[in-house]
């Protein structure tokens, strides 16, 4: 098994387009969107979707007001101050039970909320799990993991030996999950001190995990000064830059018609380089060809 | 006043439009870098640090002397950061939520609480710019308590601007809540459009009023155009793609620097925020 995630860090490198591409040259994996609160590979990839399940990611205190004292017992209980005037704030509510313990007239229930959905789905490039989770919701860790565990049984059922990880920004609870117990991350940068700096603390977190790690970095012609300072500095901490992907208008113009970029022009520069990319992947791997 | 300015899609220009916008202000303002996984404001300011401070969550501390092993504290844990596996007490301190139900249900009172170090807020000046940013520590997952402690440093009566993280879960919650108004900035591609219609729905959800930046304007499609249009979503500002604005942010640098033509833009953006504020 060859788990893949491409993660970045910074926010809007690439990590979709990348991702998506990735999916179209490996032409038979698992594709997984772990992005679960801002999720758009499927806008490049077009799934059809065979199955869709709740997700509950955590509990909501209700006050049953027939039962209540007002004693504010609970208000001065809970530590995220989401009880004030004896109502809960579902936005500040963490669903700890604290307040629930707390009752003496057992006035307060913790009751299960739908805080997102998870998909099976199908693609022209082989099965997708992905998610949504809804506005304003909590533990998107929690429902990346259900995502990753879909995909598992996904590359089971399929007999499939790949699966393509799309990865949320930042270096929080999402990442972690994203990227537990993988075999290889795939930072995307940008040439600009943003991206450097956040693609620094990105390739410290999969270090903190133990995982294996290459770079590529996005429109490198934007500041080749740049591109060749992150690229020492990759050197000299052992991470392979894998590839430098020119700025191409031609990846924007596959997004607005919705596909993949090496499948929307196969000989554009940014589809040149990410196919030679997709080759470094495979033989740090060892894919086979077929799967 | 505080103003957040958020996207949903990660990398449209959030920054971009809150350190240029307070650096076109006159007079005191403040900027509170909020996306503490992967602060970027401070490479544009280069401010002066003159206060750094760690911030703490409380984690439990199990006192073997005490402790039964009865497991009632596990069982309670709704976050599953305490295990009782035979004689031993394991805490996962990284998932713990330091809600302190712990420390509640334990008959033998055998949980007290100590402080962990998450990150790191740090304070301080560029230009007439009073900054604060946090950091939160690689290898932690909740970004939360180091908002938190961001958000405290605002002042009453102070013009804010929040500086939000990319996404529309939690951590972007936390940063936009109790905010006066919203500045979503996006570009105008699908995956631009998606995201902004995502943060649209999380801004009804916690009832706070927004308006658009529109990034990169000039790539793409119109279809953030037509949204916007039928929703009445007002476009407060549109900023071209232009090779010299991306080459200056490459560099670290703010536009208006360079190019400060574009600080009556600014002004004129943050004058629309007050006037939608005051209705």
């Amino acid at each position: 098994m060859n788990q893949i995630a491409v993660v970045s860090g910074k926010g809007g490198t690439g990590k979709t387009s990348l991702a998506a591409s990735f999916a179209a040259l490996a032409g038979k994996a698992v594709v997984a969107d772990c992005d679960v609160d801002a999720a758009t590979l499927h806008l490049l990839l077009d799934p059809k979707m065979i199955s869709q399940q709740e997700f509950k990611g955590s509990r909501l205190a209700a006050i049953d007001e027939g039962k209540c004292t007002k004693c504010r017992a609970c208000e001065e209980a809970c530590r995220y101050h989401a009880i004030r005037g004896l109502e809960v704030d579902p936005i500040l509510c963490e669903g700890c039970g604290v307040c629930a313990y707390i009752c003496p007239e057992g006035a307060i229930q913790l009751g299960e909320r739908i805080s997102g959905y998870a998909f099976i789905s199908e693609t022209r490039y082989g099965p997708m799990s992905h998610a949504r989770l809804r506005a304003a919701q909590a533990n998107s860790g929690k429902l990346v993991a259900l995502v990753r565990r879909n995909a598992d049984l996904l590359s089971k059922r399929w007999g499939l030996k790949t699966i393509l990880i799309d990865g949320p920004p930042g270096i929080g609870c999402p990442v972690i999950a994203t990227l537990t117990g993988i075999d290889l991350a795939v930072a995307v940068t940008e040439p600009t001190f943003s991206g450097f700096h956040d693609l620094d603390r990105a390739l410290d977190l999969a270090r903190h995990f133990g995982i294996k790690s290459s770079v590529v970095i996005n429109m490198y012609d934007i500041n080749v000064e740049n591109a060749e300072s992150i690229i020492e500095s990759c050197r000299k901490g052992g991470v392979e830059v894998i590839a430098k992907i020119p700025f191409d208008p031609t990846v924007t113009e596959a997004m607005v018609v919705g596909k993949p970029v090496v499948e929307y022009s196969p000989d554009c520069a940014a589809s040149m380089e990410i196919r030679r990319a997709w080759q470094v992947i495979r033989s740090i791997l060892n894919v086979d060809v077929d799967s | 006043m505080l103003i957040s300015v958020a996207s949903g899609k990660g990398g449209t220009g959030k920054t971009t439009v809150a350190v240029n916008m307070v650096l076109s202000l006159e007079g005191r303002v403040r900027l509170l870098d909020c996306d503490v996984e992967e602060p970027n404001a401070h490479i544009f300011l280069k401010p002066q640090i003159h206060e750094v401070r760690s911030v703490y969550v409380p984690v439990p501390k199990i006192d073997n002397g005490l402790c039964d092993y009865c497991g009632k504290c596990a069982e309670f844990c709704e976050f599953h950061a305490i295990a009782v596996v035979g004689k031993q007490v394991m805490v996962f301190p990284e998932i713990c939520h330091g809600c302190g139900g712990c420390l509640l249900v334990c008959p033998r009172k055998a949980i007290t609480e100590q402080d962990k170090i998450v990150g790191e807020v740090r304070a301080g000046k560029a230009e007439h710019v009073e900054f604060v940013y946090g950091v939160l520590n690689v290898g932690e997952p909740m970004p939360g308590p180091v908002i938190r402690e961001v958000k405290k440093e605002t002042r009453k009566n102070e013009n804010a601007i929040i500086d939000s993280p990319p996404g529309t879960s939690c951590p972007v919650v936390e940063s936009v809540y109790g905010s006066d108004y919203c500045l979503l900035v996006t570009e105008p591609t699908p995956f631009g459009m998606h995201d902004l219609k995502l943060m649209v729905q999380t801004l009804r959800e916690l009832r706070i009023r927004y308006g658009v930046v529109v990034n990169r304007a000039g790539i793409g499609d119109k279809k953030v155009y037509e949204y916007c249009g039928s929703e009445r979503i007002p476009i407060l500002l549109e900023i071209p793609f232009e090779r010299r604005i991306a080459e200056l942010y490459s560099r670290g640098v703010p536009f208006v620097r360079e190019m400060p033509e574009w600080k009556e833009s600014f002004r004129s953006l943050f004058a629309s925020v007050k006037e939608a504020i005051a209705k």
